[in-house]
Formats: C-alpha cells, structure tokens, sequence
C-alpha cells in the first residue's frame, strides 16, 4: 500500500475521527458522508471518545502479508460507546482470557508492516482492554 | 426483453482439486469445451468469466479475452465479472440477462478460478481484498477471522453448543462422497468434527470449505435456438436477482442477519411464482457452516437463530424437507472462489435433468441457488426450474 493512501486517512487511525449526521445526530464511523440511519448528507466531523466493548472476537494464526510477523493476534467487532462498531485488533490482552461485554479503549499501535526492515511501518488503532482499578 | 424460457442448454466442470499441472487456461476451457459439448455445440456470441481473485495470484486480468482466445472464441464478446466469492453467480446472471434481452442468442458463462499459483500470506491478503482495505484487512482481517467472528457472536445469542453446528459438514460430507468431481469424498463421524483443529476460534478445519482450483461452465440460450434433436430435460432459468448489503460487517446495524441474502431469494422466488415449501432442494454458500447457518434463516428457511438445527435435525440432508449442499456444496466438493457459483448452477441443473446419480432428489423441479460475496456483502439467487 502506498503512503498517500495511509496519510489521508490519519484523522481516523490516529484520532477515530468519524461524523455526526446533522440530521439526526447519528454517529458514524468510518466517515461515509451519507448518514446510515437517514439517507441524509452527513459531513460534520465527530472525534469518538475510543471506549466500547467487544461484540465478538477470535484469533488469527495464518496472517496475510504484511502481518506475519503478529500472528498470532486478536481481531475484534468493538462496540463503540457512540453506537457504531469498529473492526480492529486487540492488543495488551495480557493472561485475561477474553469476553463478549469486555470493556475496551482505543490506543495507537502499529497495524503493518511493508517489506523488509526499511519498509514503511502503519500506525492505527487498537483496543486494550480496560483495566479495573 | 424475451418472454420465452432461457434454458441452460449445457453443462460441463472439472473436478475440484489442487491442479498443480493445469493453468487457469487450460481450467477454463476444459470446462467450456464440456458445456459447449453437452448443449449440442451450441455457438456463443458473448462469454462471462467469473473470477475473484487471478490479477492476484496469477498476475492475470483481462480474462474475457483470455479464455475466449483460449477457447477458440476470438471475435465474441469477453468480459470478467467480478463480486468476489459471487463472482460465479454474478456472471451466471449477466449470461442470462445478455440472453434474456434478446441482444444475444446464445451465452457461455465460465466461472473459473486459481487458487494454487500461490501459496501462504499471499492468498490470505488476496482473500482479504474483498473485504474493506481501509477499514478491515488493514487491521490483519480476514474473511475466515470474520466468520469466525459472527459464529462465536451467533454461539452467545443464541446459546447454541460447542458442536451445535456440525451438521452442516456431516451433511456436505456424506453427499460429497458420492460427487466424483468433489474435493473430499468421504462421509465423516461427529467425533472427527469434534475433535477437528482450530483454524480461528470457533471455526475448526470442518467449519470451513477448502479453497481449490475449479472452472465449471454453462451456455445459455433461448428455448426455440435449441438443437434439432437437443436430448436433455429442458432446464430454465425461472428466477434471477442481485442484491448487495453494506461491504464492511460493522456497517452493519444488525451483523447476524444478511439481508442481501434474504432481498435477493424473495425476489427469485416471487419470479418463480412458487413458495419457499416448492423448493426442492437449496445449493447454499456454505464457505463457512454459519454462512449455511444464516443464508438458510435469510432467506426463511429457519427463524433468526434456528438454522443450526436444520442441520441437527436432518433436514437438510437428501431425504431432509430441504435438501442442501446436495452434491457436496462448498464444504466437500470444495470452495474455488470466483468458480464457485457456476458450480452450483452446474449441480442444480443436473439435479433437475435427473443426471445427480445418487444424489439425486426424487421429482427435483425447482432449484434454489445462493452465490454470496464476502459474508453476504453480495448475494446473487437463481431459481432453476425442470421445464414442461
């Protein structure tokens, strides 16, 4: 993948910057522009807050290219606190064993990696999970 | 547009298999050098590839040329179509729109794929790429980790056991055994299901169909181009429709139900002018057991969360109230990709013309088939019906 098409999409890696419909207050993530719920032309930047849940998970052991050197990994459905779900790894599981329900947060992590040592490295989300104090 | 039947008039496939010593080619044409033969060498004016994944693993695109060229076709009209895992259903329905419009006479339809000109990583981003790049594979997703994801979701609603859904291999298996040109052609015991490795939690080796090289093919024409002295019991196409959900699984309000799968069968099934009870049997896209699981409660064949028990209970085998996989589906006869469609139009067809051996479904006149892309983001429905 090209470096270009990872830096447009830097609000929502770094930041989970989706939308919020002006028409019906839908949250949206990713951003798509026309609301979801409503059909309505939807622009108004939204920045989540990165909490939710996971809605299911599993583990991937056979990793496509560029992911390899991860595997084995946990990929999640995260409910978002806002409304929408989220595809994205788990990451910080640690020894817990892993729920339906689990509380999560967003964090940075690096997703990929392309090619050898000097190959560009992609950053985005992860969830970990949220640690009871 | 035609009023008159649109009849597949041949058929032809090649085993399903790793075909190290075969190109994508040669795959092809094998299988449109048997349909041509079967439909009485039926001329085609325009051919539909369905393929997913060759500009991938094979660094081959442009394939409607290709395979024409290949075929001996040079001057028809080629072109690839491409829905991903429906890519084989996709092209079955531009064939028959071509024809049915009145603009073609007669259509080849080849769905054609590759898988073993590579191998590993490879062939997992390649899969990948018919999710959503930026939203999905670029966090490592796969199709299978997917599936894996909406079976462990459907096990926690629905409460379902850790076994609850191994009567869709049971069941794909034992028809697969008597399918000479099915990957794996052996029955298999509960036990084996439950003791099968994890391939991604919960989906074990069973809950999954292979992915394997395959090119089935089938030509199209109207009823009154048949051959003088055509010999098979005639076979129409009676129903034909697309539908696409939202690409990403968490676009979705509710990922549990696939909708496009559900738009697309009530609308083959209205064009029928039959009920769901009028089917005969149902050629599902079992490229993973809650694919089956989901498609047989989209489309109304079970209530929301009760299509595991279709399986358990033996309806779905051949003597079941609904028949499904019946020449092995995707589970035994194997899954080749773009291929797969075609596949299951080729086996429907031959359940109808009474040629399904011992698979047959006594009285089989009306045929339900399901050709998903990713899980359900297309969902392309024939109904196939035995002509009077």
């Amino acid at each position: 993948m090209e470096i270009p098409r990872h830096w447009r999409l830097r609000g929502q890696r770094y930041g989970l910057v989706g939308e919020i419909c002006p028409h019906c207050e839908a949250k949206i993530f990713p951003p798509r522009d026309i609301c979801p719920s409503c059909g309505q032309e939807a622009k108004t930047l939204y920045a989540f807050s990165g909490k939710g849940e996971v809605y299911s998970y599993t583990t991937i052991y056979e990793a496509p290219t560029g992911y390899e050197e991860n595997a084995p990994y946990t990929v999640a459905l995260v409910k978002l606190n806002e409304g929408p779900l989220v595809t994205a790894q788990l990451t910080d599981v640690g020894d817990q064993p892993i729920q339906i329900g689990m509380p999560v947060e967003m964090v940075t992590r690096k997703l990929r990696q392309d090619g050898d040592e000097r190959g560009m490295l992609v950053y985005g989300y992860k969830f970990r999970p949220v640690f009871q104090s | 547009m035609i009023m008159t039947d649109i009849i597949l008039a041949g058929i032809g496939q090649t085993p399903v298999s790793e075909h190290w010593d075969i190109s994508l080619r040669e795959l092809g044409f094998k299988a449109i050098e048997a349909a041509i033969a079967d439909s009485g060498g039926l001329r085609p004016q325009a051919l539909f590839v369905g393929n997913m994944l060759a500009p991938n693993l094979s660094q081959q695109a442009h394939l409607g040329a290709l395979m024409a060229d290949f075929a001996g076709l040079t001057g028809v009209e080629a072109v690839t179509v491409e829905a991903a895992g429906a890519s084989g259903g996709a092209a079955l329905r531009q064939g028959y729109l071509a024809v049915k419009s009145g603009l073609v006479d007669a259509a080849l339809v080849v769905g054609v794929e590759k898988f073993t000109d590579a191998i590993g990583p490879s062939v997992e981003a390649a899969l990948a790429t018919a999710s959503d790049s930026d939203f999905e594979a670029v966090q490592g997703m796969t199709p299978t980790a997917q599936a894996a994801m909406l079976m462990r979701r459907y096990m926690h609603e629905f409460d379902i056991p850790a076994d609850g859904l191994a009567g869709f291999a049971l069941t794909a298996h034992a028809n697969g055994a008597s399918n000479t040109n099915a990957m794996f052609q052996k029955a298999i015991k509960l036990e084996t299901y439950q003791k099968a490795e994890m391939v991604s939690e919960p989906i074990n080796m069973f809950d999954m169909a292979p992915n394997a090289d395959g090119a089935a093919a089938l030509v199209l024409t109207r009823r009154e181009l048949l051959p003088i002295g055509f010999s098979h019991p005639l076979v129409r196409v009676a129903g034909s429709a697309s539908a696409c959900d939202r690409l990403a699984l968490h676009e979705r309000r509710d990922p549990l139900w696939f909708k496009a799968a559900q738009f697309s069968a009530e609308k083959v099934i209205k064009q029928a002018g039959i009920t769901l009870d009028q089917t005969s049997l149902f050629e599902y896209h079992d490229a993973y057991s809650i694919y089956a699981a989901l498609s047989l409660e989209a489309v109304g064949f079970a209530r929301r969360g009760q299509g595991w028990k279709l399986a358990q209970d033996g309806a779905i085998t051949l003597s079941g109230k609904i028949p499904c996989a019946t020449l092995g589906g995707l589970k035994a006869r194997g899954n080749p990709g773009g291929a797969t469609g075609v596949y299951q139009a080729v086996e429907a067809a031959a359940q109808l013309r009474g040629q399904a051996g011992a698979n047959q479904i006594a009285g089989a006149r009306h045929a339900l088939i399901q050709s998903l892309g990713g899980p359900a983001s297309t969902a392309i429905s024939h109904v196939l019906e035995r002509a009077e």
